[in-house]
């Protein structure tokens, strides 16, 4: 097999661009989930050869399930997919792959205990048969290698490389298979600058030979310095595409946000009168924060926060830029490197859980059923989780289960949790009694600071409106709330100020009652500060 | 299109019918298996009941077999429970035997309630202290306590072999010329054995006793305390206790320590109220700390379950060595021990879970539809 498919001339890909049927075309392509989550609606998308087409959207957008559809993944419910201007129906990524269509995904598909060579002809070689000869292959690989400036050791084993090294594998794989459609999946997230640059000038390389790179991304300068047009998703349709040379990041922002414009006033701040300037020191004080993430580079760098009691502080962001590893860090569950946190003016010890808690830190974590209870146990042993240490429930070493019992009870009615009794195990209740659990537990300790990671995720309309009724209800009784949230509404409908994170970093703090959604969403894509 | 989902609520009535049908269809196939090599089925499960309680002795040989697995079984549970995976017992269970027989031998002839205690704590350290060493690694170094754990079961065999066969230890018998051309542990004074409660003409061994108050104990430890509060969220979910502050490298280390001095007891058990001398060979042969898992598998960690099932596998064991002869080999006793085996744990897995047949509803992918978004920890 070729490297390049049949029929695509690079120079006369480059000329001739608006002539020749486009490489790649949805119309129409409809997807639908069980539960009535329509994924794509009626989304029309076009990419040419020769172009860096990156597609555009906050979270739950529906590019990833575009893309799914694009390499096989997903069959779409409506719609056509035309390949070269030819109608093709994709049963598998294989058949995707087949036509040219490859995802390198964020999570990459590599073993890490193979070399690059073998990782590279998984499952898959130009030259057939079963057997591969090592050095044919690693010849290969550098010939492709050198031709997109990809430096990287056919021989090296994957576990030895760096992130982006392994994203240049993943690659690499694609373009010896025979790539002529390349999907890349917010592939910066994990790269150094350095490293940004070299993909950079490497997805140069291939559009300049014809073919075609579709950019998935939320970042507008990185938009701005690799695409040549874009296409924006909101709610799973297709908005518009655009030509890169001919827009400008305020009306990329405006098209992904969604809202129109322009001061959209914060419904709590209408008849509000503004808060008193604050005699106390800020309940929490975060200063010159740094904080490792997962992949072992900085998740967060030199950030500086101060929430002010019966304030609610909105962390607004595309989430992956740090807001997990912010809830983490303030709750002690992951240790910062640099920089202090207070709360009340006192120090806290890093990656500690318990020196938070004691010091009165409500966390109303993310992933509530993973972390936030203990589902094979009780709503009464749930509700103790955390205090069966310091206070009734327990006389010496021995838990007094039945006041427990009584205690969850007056919770349970408090609280709203729907549950036969205090004794029905959690994983038995559904996802909104879950979070009422939760929230039950954390706020009947009388908190200073709640901290509430996408609290309302995956709740329906009236659980969602008791859970952030439940939040101002707390803020007004004095504790300090930092509320993080990829719903945008939520945050201004709730904060009193609003922070923004973008790749780890505070790029701005803004007061709820002046926040336009524009400058928000530009804060969001790193267009602004 | 078959699929296999997990049953959310297992109702109580089932916990008890289900070991019952699972034994009934044990029995059904290893009678089949009997009838098919030639043997009367029914006349061989008479024999087996009578080999394992109503025959003479029967019963006192059964809780031979049945002490040392309930203190093993008890270890295991204990630690599978908070998935520590202690599969050491084996080892601890030796020390435990150095520990005892070398308090014992110290302090022959001291009165005897004070010498049981000794003892007993004398095993029960030295199997803590053995099981130690994978629970601090794993807590501390993150070490995998599986392979930590078996491996130290070779090591504590040989060091049991080496103080009898290859060196001139205090647990060696020296005195007698016998002894010297055929190594042999020293026996303890006649006075220190454990004394067995006597109903009748069966035996109940004190170590069986102590085991079943322990098993109390320990189910009461789960339930009504800080401390077992802590191992049954960690057991269930260790993300959330963490989140909830709780220390997880003590109470591990402590689960290790605790599961230890279980299989130490067992060691324990094996000088006082047995053997009353080391033997490394005899213990070795047991292999009463791999049974131990069995055991608590079986009972599927639960303490008081654990009685039971030692006693039933006592049993099984010791029909086992009654039924062997010339018309009836080893291997028919391994094929029908199996069989059991099969039967309880399937019974277990399809209480746990259920068959369905037909097409599985497609899933709504919903907010994971930004898969790189939501890494989760």
């Amino acid at each position: 097999m070729d490297l390049r498919p049949a029929g695509v001339n690079p120079t006369a890909a480059n000329s001739a661009t608006a002539g020749a049927p486009p490489a790649v075309a949805a119309s129409g392509v409809t997807k639908r989930f069980a539960g009535g989550v329509v994924a794509n609606d009626r989304v029309t998308f076009e990419a040419r050869h020769g172009e860096v087409h990156a597609l555009l959207g906050e979270n739950g957008a529906g590019k990833t399930t575009l893309c799914n559809i694009l390499t096989g993944l997903y069959r779409p419910d409506e719609g056509e997919i035309r390949i070269d201007g030819k109608p093709v129906r994709l049963h598998s990524p294989h058949e995707a792959q087949a036509a040219g269509i490859f995802m390198v995904h964020q999570h990459l598909s590599l073993v890490d205990s193979l070399t690059v060579a073998e990782n590279v002809v998984l499952g898959w070689s130009r030259h057939g048969g079963v057997t591969f000869s090592a050095r044919t292959v690693e010849a290969e690989i550098e010939e492709i290698a050198a031709r997109y400036q990809m430096a990287v050791d056919p021989k090296a084993r994957i576990w030895q490389l760096s992130l982006g090294e392994r994203q240049r594998v993943d690659i690499l794989k694609a373009l010896y298979r025979g790539a002529s459609i390349l999907i890349l999946d917010e592939p910066t997230t994990v790269l150094t600058p350095a490293e940004i640059d070299q993909l950079f000038s490497s997805v140069r390389e291939m559009v300049a030979e014809g073919s075609t790179v579709i950019f998935i991304s939320h970042k507008m300068p990185e938009v701005f310095a690799i695409a040549d047009r874009t296409t924006i998703l909101r709610k799973g349709r297709s908005i518009t595409t655009l030509d890169i040379a001919g827009t400008d990041a305020r009306q990329l922002a405006r098209l992904m946000v969604g809202h129109e414009m322009s001061f959209d006033v914060h419904p709590r701040a209408a008849g509000v009168e503004p808060k008193p300037a604050p005699a106390q020191p800020p309940v929490l004080a975060l200063e010159g924060v740094h904080v490792r993430g997962d992949f072992g580079i900085d998740a967060l760098k030199d950030v500086s926060l101060e929430i002010t009691a019966g304030e609610i502080l909105g962390i607004a962001g595309v989430s992956g830029n740090g807001q997990r590893e912010l809830a983490e860090v303030v709750a002690g569950l992951r240790p910062f490197t640099q920089g202090t946190i207070r709360i009340g003016g006192e120090n806290v010890a890093s990656g500690d859980p318990r020196d938070a808690i004691n010091r009165g830190v409500a966390n109303v974590p993310e992933d509530r059923m993973g972390t936030g209870v203990s589902p094979n146990l009780s709503v009464a042993e749930n509700l103790i989780l955390k205090s069966y240490r310091s206070s009734s429930p327990h006389s010496g070493p021995i838990l007094l289960m039945g006041r427990a019992e009584t205690q969850a009870t007056a919770l349970m009615a408090r609280f709203d949790i729907r549950a036969p009794g205090p004794g029905t195990l959690v994983r038995q209740l559904s996802g909104g009694n879950v979070q009422k659990v939760v929230l039950a537990r954390e706020l009947s300790s009388g908190p200073r600071l709640v901290i509430a990671a996408s609290p309302t995720r995956g709740l329906d309309v009236g659980a969602t409106e008791y859970v952030r009724g439940v939040l101002v209800e707390a803020a007004k009784q004095g504790a300090a709330i930092m509320l993080i949230s990829e719903d945008l509404d939520e945050i201004v409908e709730l904060s009193d100020r609003i922070a923004v994170l973008y790749e780890g970093r505070v790029v701005g703090v803004v007061e709820a009652a002046s926040a336009t959604y524009e400058h928000l969403g530009l804060m969001m894509a790193g267009a602004a500060s | 299109m078959i699929a296999i989902e997990r049953n959310l609520v297992t109702p109580r009535w089932q916990r008890v019918a289900l070991p019952i049908v699972s034994l009934v269809m044990a029995s059904i196939i290893a009678g089949i298996v009997l009838a098919v090599s030639g043997h009367d089925p029914i006349g061989t499960y008479q024999q087996i009941y009578a080999a394992s309680f109503t025959a003479d002795g029967a019963l006192t040989a059964t809780f031979i077999y049945a002490t040392p697995l309930l203190f093993t079984g008890l270890g295991v549970a204990i630690a599978f429970r908070m998935h520590v995976w202690n599969i050491g017992g084996e080892g601890q269970l030796y020390m435990g035997a150095v520990g005892a027989s070398g308090v014992g031998l110290l302090c022959g002839g001291w009165p005897l309630p004070i010498l049981i205690v000794m003892m007993a704590l004398g095993g029960a350290l030295a199997g803590l202290a053995w099981a130690l060493i994978p629970g601090l690694l794993r807590a501390y170094l993150r070490t995998n306590e599986i392979l930590v754990s078996l491996m130290l079961n070779y090591v504590a065999g040989l060091f049991m072999y080496y103080l009898i066969y290859d060196s001139t230890s205090f647990w060696r018998d020296l005195t007698s010329s016998s002894a010297l051309v055929f190594p042999q542990g020293k026996n303890l004074l006649p006075s220190s054995d454990w004394p067995g409660i006597l109903l009748g003409s069966f035996t109940l061994p004190f170590g069986f006793v102590l085991g079943a108050v322990l098993a109390v104990l320990l189910l009461a430890l789960f339930r009504f305390t800080r401390f077992g509060f802590e191992m049954r969220v960690m057991g269930d979910s260790p993300a959330a206790a963490n989140y909830a502050g709780m220390r997880t490298r003590r109470t591990i280390v402590a689960v290790m320590a605790l599961s230890g001095a279980l299989a130490g007891l067992a060691g324990a058990s094996q000088i006082g109220d047995f053997g009353h001398v080391l033997d490394p060979r005899g213990l070795e042969q047991a292999g009463y700390g791999y049974t131990g898992i069995v055991v608590a598998a079986l009972a599927m960690y639960n303490p008081l379950a654990v009685v039971i099932v030692s006693i039933l596998i006592g049993a099984l064991t010791n029909a086992g060595f009654a039924l062997q002869g010339p018309t009836f080999p080893i291997g028919l006793v391994g094929t029908m021990e199996g069989i059991i085996l099969f039967s309880v744990l399937g019974g277990e897995f399809l209480g746990r879970y259920r068959i369905r047949f037909g097409r599985a509803p497609a899933r709504a992918p919903g907010l994971d539809d930004e898969p790189g978004a939501e890494v989760a920890p």
